[in-house]
């Protein structure tokens, strides 16, 4: 008996205590991502953080008493143990099992409450406020385009946006499914060739920030990131001048070269070699071009591979009309 | 067009083929990995043949249809299937270590990597795992001689091993599918991934699946008709509960897998237009066919390790199990409402809110009934006499890391939260803290349980102890960092990332990862070191551990008839009931001639045909394809004309069987608790006289 216990706590003492210390450490040492809902850009990534807080809260009613009962339990019982009642017959109580079944349906009961308010005032598709700024995105292999038709401008791998106005995002891909994030404003919604989702935010402060495809869609997957700018009035004044005044337009021929499968260098590459890095912008937008990108996929004669971006048939040739 | 004898085989498909044109470290493992197949599989048929086994392993093992040795073959499938897993989990942590910035694989064979670990994981470690201790406890438990259909059983093992053993030729000869375990079209469609990847993957899951689907029909009729006499349900072991809640689920949950792979298949095969981006197809659907099926899934891989924690706890307490009913109750709930909740997985679809409140909801309702069944050990636990040998280390770690899993459940459940950590590392932390410290642990548990009743022996454990101890703290080093960088936003799949935040957690992780690879190296280690001490740990009276339920009733390893005479149970914890009374081991009032079935090759045959028939459709050889398909329909042919399909043991034989080991009975040394993990025990317990 005494090596045996000696044994086991030999084995679980060291590491645990090695195991908090390294986790302190990395606590301290690691600041918090700047591209998390923990570090919030906008009130909805704000709410999901103080939400997830909250749910943690509550759960715990349920969790701690397992957390510590069970180490007592286990020793308070152990067979060693004289002192301890033993009562092998016994194997029910009533208000016990009211309670086991009892508390757990009250906390569920309260957090769906909860889950249904913050479901429905959180819908990703509930506008933000009047007079949204409209930005669509999107998804191709490997990097997004987002386009503002107000503006009448585009960009490759960043979006910049106004602070204090609402954003309204409409989101498709000309390829696989892929999932649009940018945590520290809203989260994800997954974006769909031939369908059209939506994502409503808004950021309160000015800030700098990334966002991502989360899906698995190939080679590319990881370094499909973009850059999200939240700028003041003025500085959003610029940025729309900025990519107003870009030698590049958005129309058949380039969108089809952008479309391939392959990275954002690579697109930058082959269509304006000398803009040197940073992200890609254009000045002049087919008006309709996201409404196309969704309308081919409903022709009644379907596609070929060859047709489709992000096949590796694909061949950006002119096929695109 | 692909060649009319090799289909689209060709001398690159070979797994030396890369590295020899292009030599790099990734193409060096992807080399080895196939290079450990060949070897492997060389060296177990020189074993066989240096050794003559052959012909043992073919006529008491591969052949036969005994529930016991079907279930002991799936385990064995299961471990190897398990290596692999873990070494990939530790390829991919060693990679992700590597990958600010880069990494020292390719993306696209780490999308390998995580692909095959996930479809390996579930499919071919977790359901062999459970699906063989079913097969070999659960008659045993009800006092049965065999499944109902025991030929149906061999030919499900064929099946699933047919579909693991395509999962291994994929090293070798081509490559594995790239968009994870669920395979989510278009990016596995033909448009977007010509090659076999994907097809590898539709061919094991469609196997594996029909394979699984006649298993769980089998578990199903068998406890419905099996049972000995005065076995009510409510009278059942709780393993047998779960494996009963178990079996129909698989029934209902395998065919949207099998259905949805299917349709799949005919996407890529023949232009259908289910889950193409045009002609009206919509990868929505799949996604829903899916996970009708994944989520289900999850609860058939927990259910039976909630058994297990059931017995465990009233076996080490020395106790009844505290609220059979409400566990029973519980089982059933957690059961039927799982199948209400999978839209969880892609709350992120963009359908309105309501929807997703539903199924928010039904997802948090499942938190009640797993929460009272933790309750409910609890409180078995609560003023027993507690042995904490390695199946309840297993335990205590499940106690405490299954509620952190759960927490992040429900956590998730929230559609509101969830819009941040889907696809991220958080994810994946969470369904490792279910699966590990629940289903693994508890099949853990479970073989450390019964190893002794299969074998004769128990297992060292003092390397048991080790084991279970290093799978604990290796979970908590390798899976609690990736909730943080869940929360961080980091996606699961990344090949890389350029967060250097991220790095250090990256760090621990992989220390993880090679500490649960040394509780894997522990526990081979633990069998070969039983297997040599054999002797020293047997048990032939069978029972070792003060067990309550009637497999423990018979000699260790059970004869293969099981029972000499049908027992007659007259309450739960049968056989604890009858040491209370202080009649147990009596020879049967009468013994009486019994049928037992024969062993068939058709098992193998159709393992053997449905290998040759996936291999044929992956690569586009149709005459190999249509072969195996004929093969598989001349076994079942073959089979309707045997006539001789069982063999009759005499009653005498029975008799003498029974009492010779009930002489060995009352000449062992019953030995109390204090000497359960010494020599002294022979698998005979004393009434335990409690200081």
């Amino acid at each position: 008996m005494n090596a045996r216990h000696a044994g086991t706590t030999r084995a679980a003492g060291y590491p645990g205590a090695a195991f908090v210390l390294v986790v302190l450490v990395l606590l301290a040492g690691s600041a918090f991502g700047a591209d998390s809902f923990l570090t919030p850009l906008g009130p909805i990534a704000g709410a999901e953080r103080e939400y997830l807080l909250d749910i943690i809260g509550i759960t715990m009613i349920a969790i701690v008493p397992v957390l510590v009962g069970v180490p007592l339990i286990l020793w308070r019982y152990r067979r060693g143990n004289r002192r301890a009642t033993y009562q092998p017959h016994w194997s029910f109580s009533k208000p016990l099992d009211i309670a086991m079944w009892g508390v757990p349906v009250l906390i569920i009961g309260f957090l769906s409450v909860w889950l249904w308010q913050h479901t429905v005032k959180y819908d990703p598709y509930k506008p933000l406020g009047d007079d949204p700024l409209q930005i669509q995105v999107v998804g191709l292999d490997w990097k997004w385009l987002f386009i503002y038709p107000e503006q009448g401008v585009a960009s490759v791998g960043e979006m910049a946006l106004p602070v204090d106005r609402p954003v309204s995002l409409s989101l498709t891909t000309d390829t696989v499914m892929q999932s649009f994030m940018v945590p520290a404003l809203a989260g994800q919604i997954y974006a769909m060739a031939g369908m059209q989702t939506q994502l409503n935010f808004i950021a309160d402060r000015p800030g700098f920030t990334r966002g991502q495809n989360t899906q698995y869609n190939g080679a590319g997957f990881s370094r499909q990131s973009f850059a999200v700018h939240a700028l003041s009035q003025n500085d959003w004044q610029s940025w729309v001048e900025k990519a107003r005044a870009s030698p590049l337009s958005l129309n058949a021929r380039t969108y089809t070269r952008l479309a391939e499968r392959g990275s954002r260098a690579e697109a930058r590459a082959a269509l304006a070699p000398d803009q040197g890095s940073g992200p890609l912008l254009f000045s002049a937008i087919r008006p309709d071009l996201f409404q196309q990108i969704i309308n081919r996929y409903h022709d009644s004669k379907g596609l070929t591979a060859q047709q489709q971006p992000g096949s590796p048939a694909y061949q950006s040739g002119g096929e695109h009309e | 067009m692909s060649d009319p004898i090799f289909g689209r085989l060709e001398w690159s498909s070979f797994f030396v083929h890369e590295f020899i044109a292009a030599p790099s470290i990734d193409s060096a493992v992807a080399a080895g990995a196939g290079l450990a197949v060949v070897v492997g599989g060389i060296a177990l048929l020189g074993v066989l043949l240096r050794y003559r086994l052959w012909g043992r392993l073919w006529r008491d093992w591969l052949t036969s249809a005994d529930h016991k040795k079907i279930g002991i073959m799936y385990i064995v499938l299961a471990l190897v299937m398990m290596a692999r897993g873990v070494l990939e989990g530790v390829a991919m942590r060693t990679h992700q270590a590597t990958a600010l910035d880069g990494g020292i694989l390719s993306a696209e064979h780490f999308a390998q990597l995580f692909s095959t670990h996930g479809t390996i994981m579930i499919l071919f470690v977790a359901m062999p795992l459970l699906i063989g201790l079913i097969n070999y406890v659960v008659p045993l438990q009800i006092g049965a001689r065999d499944m109902v259909f025991p030929v149906m059983n061999q030919v499900s093992l064929g099946l699933t091993t047919a579909a693991a053993a395509l999962i291994m030729v994929s090293l070798v000869v081509g490559h594995f599918e790239t968009g994870g375990w669920s395979a989510y079209p278009p990016y596995t469609g033909a448009d977007f991934n010509p090659g076999v990847g994907p097809d590898y993957w539709i061919w094991a899951i469609v196997l594996s699946g029909i394979g699984t689907t006649l298993t769980g029909i089998n578990f199903a009729v068998t406890i419905y008709k099996s049972r000995a006499p005065g076995m009510h349900f409510m009278r059942m072991p709780m393993f047998t509960w779960t494996a009963l809640c178990t079996a129909i689920m698989i029934v209902y949950a395998m065919p949207p897998l099998t259905a949805g792979s299917l349709m799949l298949a005919l996407d890529r095969y023949l232009d259908f237009h289910f889950f193409t981006n045009d002609l009206g197809g919509n990868m929505m659907n799949y996604a829903n066919i899916f996970w009708m099926f994944g989520h289900p899934e999850v609860y058939i891989v927990v259910l039976p390790a909630f058994g297990v924690f059931s017995e465990i706890s009233a076996t080490y307490a020395a106790k009844r199990l505290y609220g059979y009913a409400s566990l029973v109750f519980a089982t059933m709930a957690i059961a039927a409402v799982s199948f209400t909740v999978w839209l969880h997985h892609f709350f992120t679809m963009g359908q309105s809110a309501s929807v997703n409140i539903a199924f928010g909801i039904a997802t948090m309702i499942i938190a009640v009934p797993t929460g009272v069944k933790i309750y409910d050990w609890m409180a078995t636990l609560y003023r027993g006499r507690i042995r904490l040998t390695a199946p309840m280390i297993y335990m205590l770690g499940f106690f405490i890391l299954f509620v952190i899993g759960g927490l992040s459940g429900v956590i998730q459940a929230n559609p509101t939260v969830d819009f941040q950590v889907h696809n991220t590392l958080f994810l994946v932390a969470h369904f490792h803290n279910v699966l590990i410290p629940g289903t693994l642990f508890g099949m853990l548990a479970g073989i450390q349980y019964w190893f002794p009743k299969a074998f004769g022996f128990r297992l060292d454990e003092r390397l048991s102890r080790r084991a279970a101890w290093l799978w604990i703290i290796g979970f908590c080093f390798a899976f609690l960092p990736l909730y943080w960088l869940g929360l961080l936003g980091m996606p699961r799949r990344s090949a890389s990332f350029s967060d250097p935040a991220f790095v250090p957690w990256m760090y621990v992780a992989l220390a993880g990862a090679l500490v649960l690879l040394s509780a894997f190296f522990t526990m081979l280690q633990m069998g070969w070191v039983s297997v040599r001490d054999r002797k020293r740990l047997a048990v032939p009276a069978g029972d070792p551990w003060d067990g309550r339920t009637l497999e423990w009733s018979v000699s260790s390893p059970p004869p293969e008839w099981n029972f000499a005479a049908t027992p007659q149970v007259y309450s739960r914890d049968a056989f604890a009931v009858e040491k209370e009374a202080g009649h147990p081991y009596l020879p049967a009032q009468r013994y009486a001639d019994i049928k037992m079935p024969n062993a068939t090759s058709m098992g193998m045959a159709v393992c053997i045909a449905a290998t040759l028939m996936g291999f044929g459709l992956v690569w586009h050889i149709w005459w190999l394809a249509i072969a195996g398909l004929l093969g598989m329909a001349a076994s079942m042919i073959a089979r309707g004309f045997v006539t001789q399909t069982e063999h009759t043991i005499s009653a005498a034989e029975l008799e003498q069987a029974h009492r010779d080991w009930l002489d060995d009975v009352a000449n062992t040394r019953a030995v109390t608790r204090d000497e359960e993990t010494s020599p002294g025990n022979r698998g005979l317990a004393a009434a335990d006289v409690v200081p």
